[in-house]
């Protein structure tokens, strides 16, 4: 029996107090179970503001000699966080600068204005993205236009004659590679 | 008989009743005006758009690797699905632009004021989910348009202080745009925000029915809070009319010419895209938006870098705040547009200033022409008579890709000056330091350029200029402009 009975007044009284405690009792027990629910829905959906550490690994872009000294090319590789229907939106690409000998700068694709794909140009020496008109040095400087910073960079390293770069992640003002 | 039947399905269903308070409503008969169609028409549009997207919903594959392919089989192999597309697209288009023209109406008319706040509040939230359409279903036709406008998104959040990395993953669906990425937006564009429409749209419908339909104004009749409700009533009782079937004659016309609207130019138009797969290593992509965000696109070309990050995150909450504080700032007084000339110089600033900046998206100046150094000629009158030095100059002109930033003779990026007539402009000292150290949102050339380059460059820009036009002249060298005179007379003669 509940407890409150015990309490509530008699006759006329008591339907309605047991009436309005069920009430109480109801409302308070969807909040409860709701509050249940919602742990693992709104945990599901908000995931990406749980999650730590990075998304990033290593991987290759190819043998050492793909890129000459002195000139910048154009790399791609597979993204490593990839799910089997990304489809053509898991190749990455990437501008690798190979300035001598195991001295290298790995640029993302990314502006640093608002993310549109830079292209390289090797007769002046530019980066130029196409959207809002931000050019950057061969060293991934800024060198005019709206972007807030240089172009953003890839760690890299070098194992059995391969580039490699943590990659897996986009690159922004918020969380540069 | 029949009448008994229709009488029997009365009784159970409530069909008049339902009539009596919903399309039988009684509207002011001032309110029966040609200015008072967008707000159906809107609605129409939503409808349409529900139709023709469930249909595309058979169809579409809302995978990163499919949804390009199936674009094209709804182009070109699905019958039908090519007009589906476009009207769909076109529909989108439709109701923006009818829903901005119902905001305006009921600005002007001041329809926002006393009782109807709610009403206009529901109406404001209506637009963002509206312009949240139009954003998630550029991003569904999956191409690079698609791909590089996500990446502006997460750019945009990017600069979010504190949870930018957080949220930048939100609403990317993981670390980078991929396949959940597709699908996010995919649930936002046909779950979520149509969800939240079909609420607020009931709840609007369900204002208008019980705050009333906006009197047409009339200037000098002001709205005081105490009186309005029961003016009102009297203006219902003594000159209103049903809904349905005396006041809706004009929005019925209206949806017909909306609809054969939609029609026409899908049929003429044809759908939109997809423009180009998805694949961000196809590099040669030059992302632009959809008509309705070029303004957007614009403004974050034109601002100074120092205000972006401020003005990106302040003003769309400043804007929509203002919104929806608008009825509780100016909730009373007059509604007439003839009374209330700052409402109406506000609709034509903002008007002028979306319409010029949309303007310059279209051919986005700002950018350079990334194929202009390959692909333009030189004008042949910059060449004829030019010294061998000069013509070299000319060479590097092309070969450095100043093309992509300065037009020669109309061809060429907008970015930077035109350099016809730059001649008469700068001097050579001055185009060589331009040359080497940049500045004015040029790059500085000294690295990339040998000095014989530059003074060939600089021999080639000084003779950038009609004929019959001096030099730029030193003023601290007199003797230098005496002689260049007697050139120009030679080359006049």
């Amino acid at each position: 029996m509940c407890p409150n009975e015990q309490q509530s007044q008699p006759t006329s009284n008591a339907a309605s107090s047991r009436r309005s405690f069920l009430l109480k009792l109801g409302a308070a027990l969807n909040v409860v179970a709701a509050s249940f629910i919602g742990i693992p829905v709104l945990g599901y959906v908000f995931s990406s503001f749980s999650r730590r550490g990075s998304y990033q690994s290593w991987v290759s872009l190819g043998a050492l000699e793909n890129f000459p000294a002195g000139q910048t090319r154009l790399a791609t590789y597979r993204n490593p966080y990839t799910r089997p229907w990304d489809g053509p939106t898991a190749d990455i690409p990437c501008w690798v600068r190979r300035i001598e000998g195991e001295r290298f700068q790995v640029f993302a694709i990314n502006c640093t204005h608002l993310g549109c794909p830079v292209r390289w140009f090797q007769e002046s020496h530019l980066f130029m993205c196409p959207c809002h008109g931000g050019a950057f040095y061969e060293d991934g400087s800024h060198a005019s236009g709206p972007p807030p910073r240089g172009l953003y960079e890839y760690q890299y390293k070098i194992e059995n004659n391969q580039l490699l770069v943590k990659g897996g992640q986009l690159p922004t003002l918020a969380q540069p590679l | 008989m029949l009448r008994k039947i229709a009488l029997w399905i009365d009784d159970r269903v409530h069909l008049s009743k339902l009539y009596a308070s919903t399309a039988g409503h009684s509207v002011p008969r001032n309110a029966e005006s040609w200015f008072y169609v967008f707000g159906s028409g809107t609605l129409l549009c939503f409808i349409l758009q529900v139709v023709t997207g469930t249909c595309l919903a058979f169809v579409y594959a809302p995978s990163a690797n499919e949804a390009y392919t199936s674009l094209e089989y709804l182009n070109y192999q699905q019958p039908l699905g090519w007009i589906l597309r476009a009207m769909h697209n076109w529909g989108s288009n439709f109701m923006l632009a009818i829903m901005i023209l119902h905001l305006v109406q009921v600005f002007l008319f001041g329809a926002f004021k006393y009782p109807r706040e709610m009403t206009w509040i529901s109406g404001v939230v209506l637009l963002l989910c509206t312009l949240g359409m139009a954003f998630t279903g550029q991003v569904l036709r999956f191409d690079q348009d698609a791909y590089w406008g996500l990446g502006i998104g997460a750019a945009m959040m990017g600069r979010v202080p504190m949870i930018g990395a957080q949220l930048v993953r939100f609403v990317l669906a993981g670390p980078i745009i991929a396949g959940e990425t597709l699908s996010r937006f995919f649930t936002l564009h046909v779950f979520i925000i149509p969800g939240t429409i079909i609420a607020l749209v009931s709840l609007h419908l369900r204002l208008v029915l019980t705050k009333g339909i906006n009197e047409y104004p009339v200037p000098g009749k002001v709205v005081v809070k105490e009186t309005y409700q029961q003016e009102y009533e009297t203006l219902l009782k003594k000159d209103g009319v049903p809904f349905f079937p005396k006041a809706i004659s004009k929005d019925l016309v209206f949806s017909a010419v909306v609809m054969l609207g939609i029609l026409g130019c899908a049929l003429y138009f044809g759908p939109e895209g997809p423009h180009g797969v998805p694949d961000p290593t196809q590099i040669n992509s030059v992302p632009k938006p959809d008509f309705f965000f070029l303004w957007l696109y614009a403004v974050l070309a034109l601002l100074p870098d120092y205000l972006e990050t401020i003005l990106i995150l302040t003003v769309p909450v400043i804007a929509i705040g203002l919104l929806v504080a608008l009825p509780f700032i100016s909730g009373t007084g007059e509604k007439s547009a003839r009374r209330r000339p700052v409402a109406v110089l506000s609709v034509l600033i903002i008007f002028l200033g979306l319409g010029t900046l949309n303007y310059l998206g279209t051919f986005s100046p700002w950018s350079p022409q990334m194929s202009a150094w390959s692909a333009e000629q030189t004008p042949f009158k910059y060449i004829a008579g030019r010294t061998p030095l000069e013509r070299q100059g000319a060479v590097v002109l092309q070969n450095k890709q100043c093309r992509n930033c300065h037009a020669l003779n109309g061809g060429g990026g907008l970015r930077g000056p035109a350099l016809d007539g730059v001649g008469t402009r700068l001097t050579g000292d001055q185009l060589t330091r331009q040359v080497i150290q940049g500045g004015g949102n040029m790059p500085a050339y000294g690295k990339n350029l040998s000095p014989a380059e530059v003074a060939a460059l600089v021999a080639f820009m000084q003779t950038l200029r009609e004929p019959n036009q001096l030099p730029a002249q030193d003023s601290t060298s007199p003797a230098q402009p005496r002689q260049e005179q007697k050139k120009v007379a030679q080359a006049a003669r």
